[in-house]
């Protein structure tokens, strides 16, 4: 598990994990509605992280609690 | 057109890497990589923010480093002890230039080192009393300091010194912020983890203490994060964003002041020079304060033309005309530089070698002087600033991450560049090589290079040092070709 910053930009979510100092756009977002938010995401770079599904953030930047699936660190 | 073709230089890399031993030469060639600007990642290209490999000459930093040198030490009224032995307090002693208004010793103190001199029986006891009554010394001695910040050092770390607690009992004796920062110098790889953590300590000890409190806001409000003022940087870029009608509330760090510091959430946009040392902290403000923050580069004409737009994009009709007047005003002034300086550096080749920024953002500059950088490489940079030089470097131009004194040197050896930019470590070297050499980190005791002032100093000191007649004067007299013979030499008969 890890702490992760999720902001939007022009051209949707981008990943940020401060520890790591890596970002990277994300591709696709499991659950993106209002109710419903998170899940799987996959990034630009290939990785895959979890979040759990939760209701969607009031704004952006903002942090949560993400779990490794697969990929490069 | 780079110095060599694609081919060429990934021979040239193979033929750098082959004095190393197998496993030393798959580790380097991770880190050296040829330019393609098509890619959109560099991840597969280039590996970075890794150990330096045991045994090569790194230029590197450490985390103290990062965080005294660059971003505690030139907050101009808050002292930064330099809490350990007295060695790294005293060579990060103002080295990096950082000018600023005001009387050192009594109002700033950047200049100055403040140390515990730690001893052995600090190392076997504990330095904690120590710091205490430093800390008591300190207050006595400079009451208008604002602030203070305990820079760790190795051996605090080492021998597990609770500085927390000494600074939570100064702060409450002394009703001022007195904020722990655990930069010691074996954490991390190079100085950008010291950037990292100063800025978490900045997060947790400083950024918070005005919440609530109340600020004659305007709409204009602005902060510069990431400029240090080196050589008086910041100052030429602060008159360009006052003069299109923004109020600049913060400077970060350089001539900055702890109240500004604490001011700074209130703004309405950050403005981000340095990337690499200060993204921390803007993300941070914009995730807690709704505070957007921009990358902007104030290095040549070109560039600063776009950042301004950038920056007025986010403000009214006011600003936009405010930044296109800025625009207008300053060019046939800039005009005039590059009228005069473009023809005697027109079509010069330079490497750069610098920390997390400037490898990139100066390529602008020499474009507009049309000089061509043909290889660029960060001493700590990460991935991410790679991702952003890979769009502003040509192709099959040389990419190098953490570069060895080896390397650089044989790069230099097959590109032949006409100018070198990188920092003190590296001058001495290459002048003894013959080659033309400035100093991008501290801009080589001039400056300001930032803003449009900056563009012209910049530009003179480029002409200043590339057309310097003493580099054709570098061959030694017993290399020349005799144009007599001695023995012909009626003197020497005579005699």
């Amino acid at each position: 598990m890890a702490n992760i910053m999720i902001r939007k930009s022009d051209k949707g979510y981008v990943f940020y994990m401060p520890k790591r100092d890596i970002e990277d756009s994300i591709t696709s977002m499991e659950f993106d509605t209002p109710e419903k938010w998170g899940g799987e995401i996959k990034l630009g770079n290939g990785g895959a992280y979890y979040i759990e599904p939760q209701v969607a953030p009031e704004r952006l930047p903002y942090s949560v609690r993400a779990r490794r699936i697969d990929g490069v660190e | 057109m780079a110095a060599l073709t694609r081919e060429e230089t990934e021979a040239l890399i193979q033929e750098v890497l082959e004095v190393y031993p197998e496993k030393a030469k798959k580790d380097r060639a991770k880190h050296l990589m040829v330019n393609d600007k098509e890619l959109e990642s560099s991840k597969k290209c280039i590996t970075s923010n890794r150990k330096s490999l045991p045994g090569v000459m790194t230029m590197r930093g450490c985390a103290y480093a990062g965080s005294k040198g660059v971003l505690w030490g030139p907050i101009k009224d808050v002292i930064s002890i330099s809490h350990g032995p007295i060695g790294c307090g005293q060579y990060s002693r103002a080295g990096r230039r950082n000018y600023y208004i005001g009387t050192s010793g009594v109002d700033s103190f950047c200049e100055m080192n403040f140390t515990s001199d730690f001893q052995e029986k600090d190392i076997v006891f504990g330095g904690d009393k120590k710091l205490a009554k430093l800390i008591n010394e300190i207050e006595g001695l400079f009451p208008l300091n604002k602030g203070i910040s305990i820079q760790s050092e190795c051996p605090v770390g080492l021998i597990g010194d609770d500085i927390e607690a000494v600074a939570k009992k100064a702060a409450k004796e002394l009703n001022k912020p007195v904020v722990p920062v655990r930069c010691e110098g074996f954490r991390g790889v190079s100085q950008s983890l010291g950037h990292h953590i100063a800025n978490d300590s900045v997060r947790d000890w400083i950024i918070t203490n005005r919440d609530g409190h109340p600020f004659e806001k305007t709409p204009y409000d602005v902060a510069i994060l990431g400029d240090y003022n080196v050589g008086g940087d910041a100052w030429a870029s602060r008159i360009l964003l006052e003069e299109m009608g923004l109020r600049v509330v913060a400077q970060w760090s350089g001539d900055g002041t702890l109240a500004e510091m604490e001011n700074t959430p209130f703004v309405k946009l950050n403005l981000l020079h340095c990337y690499r040392s200060m993204n921390y902290i803007s993300r941070y403000m914009e995730e807690k304060y709704n505070i957007p923050w921009i990358e902007y580069n104030f290095f040549g004409p070109s560039k600063i033309k776009e950042s301004l737009r950038k920056i007025a994009s986010f403000f009214d009709d006011k600003i936009k005309e405010g930044a296109e007047r800025v625009i207008e005003k300053y060019t046939p002034s800039m005009e005039a530089v590059i009228a005069k300086y473009k023809p005697r550096l027109q079509g010069k080749k330079v490497m750069l070698y610098v920390g997390g920024l400037r490898p990139r953002h100066t390529v602008g500059a020499y474009e507009d002087l049309g000089m061509e950088v043909v290889g660029a490489g960060y001493e700590f940079a990460h991935n991410d600033d790679y991702d952003r030089t890979i769009k502003e470097m040509g192709d099959a131009t040389l990419i190098y991450d953490d570069v060895t004194g080896y390397e650089f040197e044989e790069f230099v050896k097959a590109i032949k560049p006409d100018l070198i930019g990188s920092g003190i470590k590296e001058k001495y070297v290459f002048h003894k090589m013959g080659v033309p050499f400035r100093q991008l980190h501290s801009w080589d005791y001039s400056g300001p290079y930032h803003g449009y002032d900056g563009f012209a100093v910049f530009a003179r000191d480029m002409d200043m040092t590339l057309n310097n007649p003493c580099w054709n004067m570098m061959q030694t007299p017993w290399q020349e070709k005799p144009a007599k013979s001695l023995l012909k030499d009626p003197l020497l008969k005579a005699a």
